[in-house]
């Protein structure tokens, strides 16, 4: 095997599955061969055909779409609209949202599917950012343990919440927990900030009646499916999915369903059609069923459409569709879609730049292993990555940075505030080991005194005694957690206003309603449509590792010291074993450290040994005129009585001239600082000695490596440039002396 | 300003009270004339089926909570016969319940012509 390809083959990409593309299975993102040619037949006011199928062949979806789903009004019209031409339409910015979705309204799935297949990936960029309905962006966080540890899920929520989360999704590995898990990220949301949607995923009627409960404030968990057989395989009907979601709404709870294409394939009943078209059919499903909102974009079965030519292309029209259908659009990037950085981050990016209602329908805030939906797309692993790409592009992806110490603080409070709650309930002695190893944890595997039994037992009595919010909230108050009791007091309050219903609506940290009704994306072009408020840019631009040059100039004068002494001014000298080392201005002054960790004074100890070894004397001088290595090097070659010279920034970049070349013709280089040893200082000043006295010298490698070395320092770089720069007087050249 | 289903003042729905034991679920679940408004809003956004929702919804807020899983469960595949279905749609018809009446009545329909009614 060639060494090119088995290097290849080891790369994580080859981990992924790649399908050849297999129609008869379903296994083809667009154009089934199945797929049927839009059409549209109505008489006496009701669709007799849809979509190449006569009313008494409808399938239940089909039946279900063509009496509650299409605008009949302008069916017959729209339908008659050029595919092509109203794709054109989605990208135009000087067409108004509000025309597009009135029209897309009467169009039937087939329809819908052709439209979107026409938009290539930057299209699809512009169509989702003109076309989703909430002008803020936002972004959901999964939230969960291996034990179902309510202190961890307190602890963590608190925590998702401060890295600007607005919606926190749980489930569990051991049904019976859900109640406790729903109680301790409840309240450990309530702890980080007001108006923080919670969801428990679980089983369609038990994640119905936690609702009612209180519980938790919103549901998703409600999947459609695009073929009759599995969606019944999935124990539910169009009419039993639209009575849920009416169930929901009776309650005053919000809620979205799920779909996703290559469901259909995966669970292998595709009829053959295309992912897509599928899809299209469950997402005009959702809007006749009348939820609000859709998550989708793939799902659990993202990588099935990632395996096929321009899957994760249909994954993006799938959550476009969503918008041109007047929906809420939670845009999958949850599961984990491949083992490659490079892929999972291409899947999100042109979402991530176009922004959607919810980024991720779950980005994973706990380590991967602690994710019970199984790895997200982005976990807490990426947090600091993703934060790095808002700034990158200046992009509000819905998260911020967030302090240590903050963190530790909110998950202090989070565990005191869930421990007191299940105490004063009677739901489980969460001790104090306990409590503080759930604070510095970085995930379960770190929690050694977490009591398995008490979530299955909180749980049972939660659900025997009749538990809910509202004794939550009283817990909350009669143990001094007054803030939070208020929290979820609020999230209660919103559903009886009902606001929160409307399609798309999140809170803010006011217990503002964001949604369609109250915060419409009004996107018309360059200058138009969300923008940042200045504190929201300031959140997404400061990111915690950022410096400055004044952060370099304290780092550098923790390394201050008296190694350095002025002799005097420094002469030519006519001695010929003189080496003269010219050292940059900042040299004993500011820059006290290498790039790579040195002490100046140690580099310079090992230049004048290495000269010494090849008999040569070395002398220090400190060139105060410019901040230039040439420059330096020259200076100090024309200063020696050899004639030969070593420049030396101090940030550690070093060269050997000779007094007749040019300033940048200089002999051996030292260009990547951080990189260089103690021994390759050594051999410099051998190599100086050796030209001094005409002789051949050793050879050197610049050590290079495959970090992104320029990454790691080139900021660092510009600020030790300007300190230099402040150093540099013009003053006559000093003569130093190191002192041991 | 918007009322409980119970007929209690959002204002008075506060922690105090609910410390006192005063506050009942029926308090901080929506009322229909709630939920009629939002279906009001929505359709004015463009989202008919929305309204739709809402306005089911609103027939709904006056079942008990395990009324409605039962209905729900009623409507699952291979649940419930036609005439089941029938039957259920009659009776939510004589509490008021037209629009999930309706619905009703198109699963049966539908049900029996696709087979996902109880054999």
């Amino acid at each position: 095997m060639t060494g090119r390809f088995r290097l290849m083959d080891q790369q994580p990409v080859n981990l992924d599955g790649f399908a050849t593309p297999a129609p008869e299975l379903g296994l083809v993102a667009f154009h089934g061969t199945r797929d049927p040619v839009p059409s549209i037949i109505i008489q006496n006011g009701s669709i007799v055909e849809m979509d190449g199928r006569s009313k008494e062949e409808f399938d239940s979806i089909d039946e279900f779409i063509a009496t509650h789903g299409i605008d009949i009004g302008i069916a017959e019209e729209v339908m008659a609209i050029d595919s092509l031409q109203f794709a054109r339409q989605l990208v135009d910015p000087y067409e108004p949202r509000d025309g597009l979705v009135h029209k897309a309204a009467g169009m039937t799935p087939a329809k819908l599917a052709e439209v979107l297949g026409h938009l290539n990936a930057a299209e699809l960029v512009m169509a989702m950012t003109k076309l989703r309905a909430r002008k803020t962006p936002s972004n959901q966080a999964h939230v969960c343990n291996r034990s179902d540890d309510p202190l961890l899920l307190a602890a963590d929520a608190a925590t998702a919440v401060a890295f600007g989360f607005r919606e926190i999704e749980t489930t569990v590995p051991v049904l019976a927990d859900a109640p406790s898990n729903a109680v301790a990220v409840s309240v450990g949301a309530a702890v980080g900030s007001a108006g923080v949607l919670v969801q428990c995923s679980v089983e369609e009627a038990a994640e119905l009646a936690m609702g009612m409960r209180g519980l938790v404030s919103y549901a998703e968990t409600v999947s459609l499916y695009g073929t009759e057989q599995i969606f019944v395989d999935g124990d539910d009907t169009p009419w039993s999915k639209a009575f849920l979601t009416s169930g929901y709404a009776s309650r005053g709870i919000k809620m979205r369903v799920t779909s996703g294409g290559g469901a259909e394939a995966l669970m292998g009943g595709a009829e053959q059609c295309s992912m897509f078209y599928l899809e299209s059919r469950c997402v005009a499903l959702a809007r006749a069923i009348g939820a609000q909102g859709v998550q989708n974009g793939g799902i659990d079965s993202a990588s099935v459409a990632a395996a096929v030519p321009g899957g994760v292309r249909s994954l993006m029209a799938e959550n476009v569709l969503v918008m041109l259908l007047n929906l809420e659009a939670c845009t999958g990037n949850d599961a984990l879609m491949s083992e490659s950085d490079i892929r999972r981050t291409s899947r999100t990016h042109p979402i991530f730049i176009a922004g959607s209602d919810f980024i991720c329908s779950g980005f994973g805030s706990t380590q991967k292993y602690d994710n019970m939906f199984g790895p997200s797309n982005w976990n807490m692993e990426d947090i600091d990555d993703y934060l790095a790409m808002q700034r990158d592009w200046g992009v509000d992806g819905g998260l911020r940075t967030a302090s240590e110490e903050k963190i530790e603080q909110l998950r202090r409070r989070a565990t005191e505030a869930i421990s007191a709650v299940y105490s004063w309930l009677g739901l489980g002695d969460l001790t104090e080991s306990w409590a503080e190893q759930a604070i510095y944890a970085a995930g379960s595997k770190d929690i050694e005194d977490a009591d398995l039994m008490v979530p299955l037992n909180a749980s049972a009595t939660i659900m025997n005694t009749n538990i809910t919010m509202l004794d939550v909230i009283a817990a909350l108050a009669e143990n001094g957690f007054d803030v939070e009791a208020e929290r979820c007091l609020d999230m209660l309050k919103a559903r009886v206003t009902g606001d929160y219903l409307q399609t798309a609506a999140i809170f803010d940290e006011n217990m503002n309603v964001l949604s369609l009704v109250t915060d419409p994306n009004d996107y018309a072009g360059p200058g138009t449509g969300y923008k940042p408020s200045a504190e929201r840019q300031a959140e997404i631009d400061t990111i915690r590792q950022q410096v400055s040059v004044s952060d370099l100039r304290v780092e550098q004068s923790q390394y201050r010291s008296s190694d350095f002494r002025v002799l005097g001014a420094a002469e030519i000298c006519h001695d010929p074993r003189d080496v003269v080392i010219g050292v940059s201005p900042a040299t004993g002054r500011d820059i006290w450290r290498t790039l790579s960790g040195m002490l100046v004074s140690d580099v310079l100890d090992e230049l004048l040994a290495g000269l010494e070894e090849e008999g040569c004397i070395g002398r220090v001088v400190r060139m105060n005129d410019s901040i230039d290595l040439g420059v330096i090097g020259l200076g100090a070659a024309r200063m020696s009585g050899t004639g030969i010279g070593i420049g030396l920034q101090a940030k550690g970049t070093a060269l050997i001239h000779r007094r007749e070349l040019a300033p940048l013709a200089n002999l051996d280089l030292y260009s990547v600082a951080p990189s260089v040893t103690p021994r390759l200082y050594r051999l410099m000043g051998i190599n100086a000695g050796r030209y001094a006295k005409g002789m051949t010298p050793e050879p050197v490698r610049n050590p290079y490596s495959d970090e992104a070395i320029e990454a790691r320092y080139h900021t660092k770089v510009v600020s030790l440039v300007a300190i230099e720069r402040e150093c540099c007087t013009g003053d006559a050249p000093e003569l130093l002396e190191i002192v041991r | 300003m918007s009322k409980g289903y119970s007929g209690i003042n959002t204002d008075e729905i506060t922690v105090d009270n609910i410390r006192r034991g005063d506050i009942t679920l029926d308090d901080i679940r929506i009322h229909p004339d709630t939920l009629e408004h939002q279906a009001q809003v929505a359709e004015d956004k463009g989202n008919p089926q929305l309204a739709g929702n809402f306005r089911r919804a609103a027939e709904l807020t006056g079942f008990l909570d395990e009324e409605v899983l039962q209905l729900y469960e009623a409507l699952r595949p291979n649940r419930s016969t036609a005439q089941e279905l029938q039957a259920i749609a009659q009776d939510l018809a004589s509490r008021g319940a037209q629009r999930n009446a309706e619905l009703f009545l198109q699963a049966a329909d539908v049900y029996a012509r696709r087979g996902l009614d109880k054999k």
